[in-house]
């Protein structure tokens, strides 16, 4: 079983973009287009409502002032940057990488890729926090002050998905930021947006490829690194930066004890012949 | 029952518990320095600890959503999984090898390496939020097949059972078990080579858990190269510990030891300190050579560059040096500096890449440094593994000669 360690990666390998699941259902995502958003924080509250949290005060601009990272409490959040073409609003949540490092990275599977795309947290988690070391856009957040601690992010509402809803914050958007279908259908929307009205976006949709594609993706009017986002996390699937060590795996499994017990042979060998001569 | 002295020996079930009662009875004085220490340390950590699991980690730790691992994961497991590597590469020289030089300290390194895991990664316990759930991944409830913690879970599990087959002769004689023994011993050579495989696997499996930490971790540090670095640093971690540990021992055990095993003593340092500087030398090419591929030329003139070479170069070039040094003219005043620095760059190394140059972009104060009380917790750990060491080797043959009866098959 422990050589299975090394092998279960294979799977999920060379999902062209991934758009789909190892079982061919296609990935739902949210495309992003921080051109249209005005900081209305109505998905901030919308969030809240529906994974019941303390509720935002959304009339509060004062927020804006600094940058703000989800938390606990906040799986999602808007930031406010000052930028050459005005203040753009940048929503923030959960990635849903389609191979996610968290996932990767949970010895227990407690967070999971589920078929449709949202990444999600289960309660068998045993609190170690590996996933938060692996991930990318540091987003699962840790709750230090409770004796039974809970991972706590967006959970691209999986239980509205199931019922056939949509992500609460895509419900509350006022102003059709936020655009909920397949990833692939996001990909195409986004395409089409850039090529009618070029010079009004960015050519690149960030999440398209970065660490193997993501379920959620944005458009900007801007470069993206001046928005907040990391624009250095490549195009590798973050699982994919530890196959090489698991892969090695079974190998060292099967060839160190036979190696190790040959050359425990030879010593004894010659151990035991010179016995013999001393007793001569 | 009431009369005569304590069995010696265990002959009957009935024998037992006066024989461990006997056994649990202190020996030696009970005021002495290190005694007058631990006592409040242990003990305050046990406070701290039970205050933790009802407050949460944030309670004691100085932990956040930006730095998840702290000095818990970064000293206690990365850099105690190191020093016990001892162990592994010890009982390869001597099972697997049969150097017979090296017998007389080959029982003192494994106990220390199976209390090293039992209570460095036993310290994980505390670390984890949800520490009820630990054996989630050993009982099957779900196998996350593709983390590399998951194989690092295994690996100290089993790992910590083949450790334990290997010391338990030593339990066996302790107890005058002589038919277990015969059987515990029998077993030594699989769980030797079981062992050594695990050590392998799971050594280097520390070092991959950072492989997804890519961006996190600075460039001087982050390679894909990590495991094979994390396993070979183990190899010389390992024998400078024993180095180390086995100048103190012999110094507060004398009484344990034969004039046989003292004047062979100096012998085994010796070609301990040749291991050693042969390990290292082979660990800075290794880096020479990552770095030169890395082509990170730019850093070295940052601080980084400079904390990164005061690693590389001080606390390996150098030590590895004063070993070969140290070893060639027959100095063990050089093989025991080199001992001591060549331990400070470990837990420097680890702690590189758990907590110092991880999110180096996070300059102070925003940066993790430990809470005074996760030091405390951690000393007291390592004073509570100290004491249950010395409560066995004054007990059990592990320095002194196993008894006759044990030796004459």
């Amino acid at each position: 079983m422990l050589g299975a360690a090394g092998t279960a990666l294979t799977a999920g390998k060379s999902k062209a973009a991934g758009v789909t699941a190892d079982s061919g259902e296609e990935f739902k995502g949210v495309l992003v287009d921080t051109t249209r958003c005005i900081g209305c924080q109505s998905c901030e509250e919308a969030c809240a409502v529906a994974h019941d949290l303390p509720i935002p005060d959304i009339g509060d601009e004062s927020v804006f002032e600094g940058q703000r990272d989800t938390s606990t409490t906040q799986l999602t959040v808007v930031n406010r940057y000052e930028t050459e073409k005005g203040e753009i609003f940048v929503k923030k949540q959960c990635m849903h990488c389609a191979q996610p490092g968290c996932v990767a990275a949970c010895l227990v599977k407690a967070m999971q890729k589920r078929v449709d795309g949202p990444v999600t947290w289960n309660t068998n988690c045993m609190g170690c926090r590996y996933c938060m070391v692996s991930c990318p856009f540091d987003i699962p957040k840790f709750e230090y002050n409770s004796w039974n601690p809970k991972i706590v992010k967006c959970d691209l509402c999986w239980e509205r998905l199931q019922e056939g809803e949509i992500p609460a914050c895509v419900e509350a958007c006022p102003t059709e930021t936020l655009l909920f279908g397949t990833r692939r259908d996001l990909l195409e929307e986004a395409r089409r947006r850039i090529y009618r009205e070029p010079e009004k976006y960015v050519n690149h949709i960030y999440g398209e490829n970065e660490v193997g594609g993501t379920s959620w993706i944005y458009l900007s009017a801007i470069p993206f690194e001046q928005i907040g986002f990391k624009t250095d996390l490549g195009t590798v699937a973050y699982p994919e930066y530890s196959t090489g060590f698991l892969y090695s795996v079974p190998i060292v499994l099967i060839l160190w004890p036979a190696f190790l017990m040959g050359l425990s042979y030879l010593t004894r060998r010659e151990e035991e012949k010179e016995k013999k001569e001393k007793k001569r | 029952m009431s009369a005569g002295a304590p069995p010696r020996e265990v002959k009957s079930w009935r024998d037992f518990i006066p024989f461990i009662r006997n056994e649990l009875k202190p020996k030696g004085k009970i005021f002495t320095p290190f005694n007058i220490i631990s006592v409040p340390v242990i003990f305050l950590g046990a406070v701290l600890i039970a205050y933790r699991m009802v407050m949460g980690l944030g309670s004691i730790t100085n932990l956040s959503q930006d730095f998840p691992w702290g000095m818990w994961i970064g000293f206690d497991v990365m850099t105690g999984v190191a020093f016990a590597g001892g162990a592994y590469v010890l009982t390869f020289v001597v099972y697997i090898l049969r150097v017979e030089k090296y017998h007389p300290i080959i029982r003192a390194t494994v106990l220390n390496g199976f209390l090293a895991y039992v209570f460095y990664a036993g310290a994980l316990v505390i670390d984890l939020g949800r520490p009820w759930h630990i054996f989630n991944p050993i009982i099957g409830n779900k196998f996350g097949l593709s983390s590399v913690l998951f194989l690092v879970a295994w690996h100290f599990l089993l790992y910590m059972a083949a450790e334990f087959i290997e010391i338990s002769p030593a339990f066996a004689e302790w107890l005058g078990w002589k038919r277990v023994r015969k059987i515990l011993s029998s077993m030594t050579l699989g769980a030797v080579v079981f062992g050594i495989t695990l050590s392998t696997l799971h050594q280097s499996g520390l070092g991959a858990l950072f492989m997804m930490a890519k961006g996190k971790i600075h460039p001087l540090w982050y390679t894909q190269f990590i495991p094979i670095l994390f396993f070979v640093s183990s190899i010389f971690a390992g024998l400078s510990l024993v180095i180390f540990e086995g100048t103190i021992s012999h110094k507060v055990f004398s009484d344990q030891l034969d004039d046989e095993h003292r004047t062979s003593h100096n012998d085994i340092l010796i070609g301990l300190a040749k291991g050693c500087a042969g390990a290292m030398f082979a660990y800075f090419f290794l880096k020479v050579l990552i770095f030169m591929h890395g082509r990170h030329w730019e850093y070295l003139h940052s601080g980084w560059g400079l904390w990164y070479l005061v690693e590389i170069i001080g606390l390996v070039l150098i030590p590895c040096y004063l070993f070969l040094r140290g070893a060639m003219y027959k100095n063990l005043t050089a093989i025991r500096i080199a001992a001591i620095m060549t331990i400070v760059g470990i837990i420097i190394n680890r702690l590189n890449y758990s907590v110092i140059a991880f999110k180096w972009y996070i300059p102070l104060p925003a940066h993790y440094v430990p809470h005074w009380m996760e030091i405390v917790t951690t000393l007291a750990i390592v004073f509570a593994e100290i004491w249950v060491f010395r409560w066995i080797v004054n007990r059990m043959p592990i320095l002194r000669k196993p008894p006759a009866w044990a030796t004459e098959e």
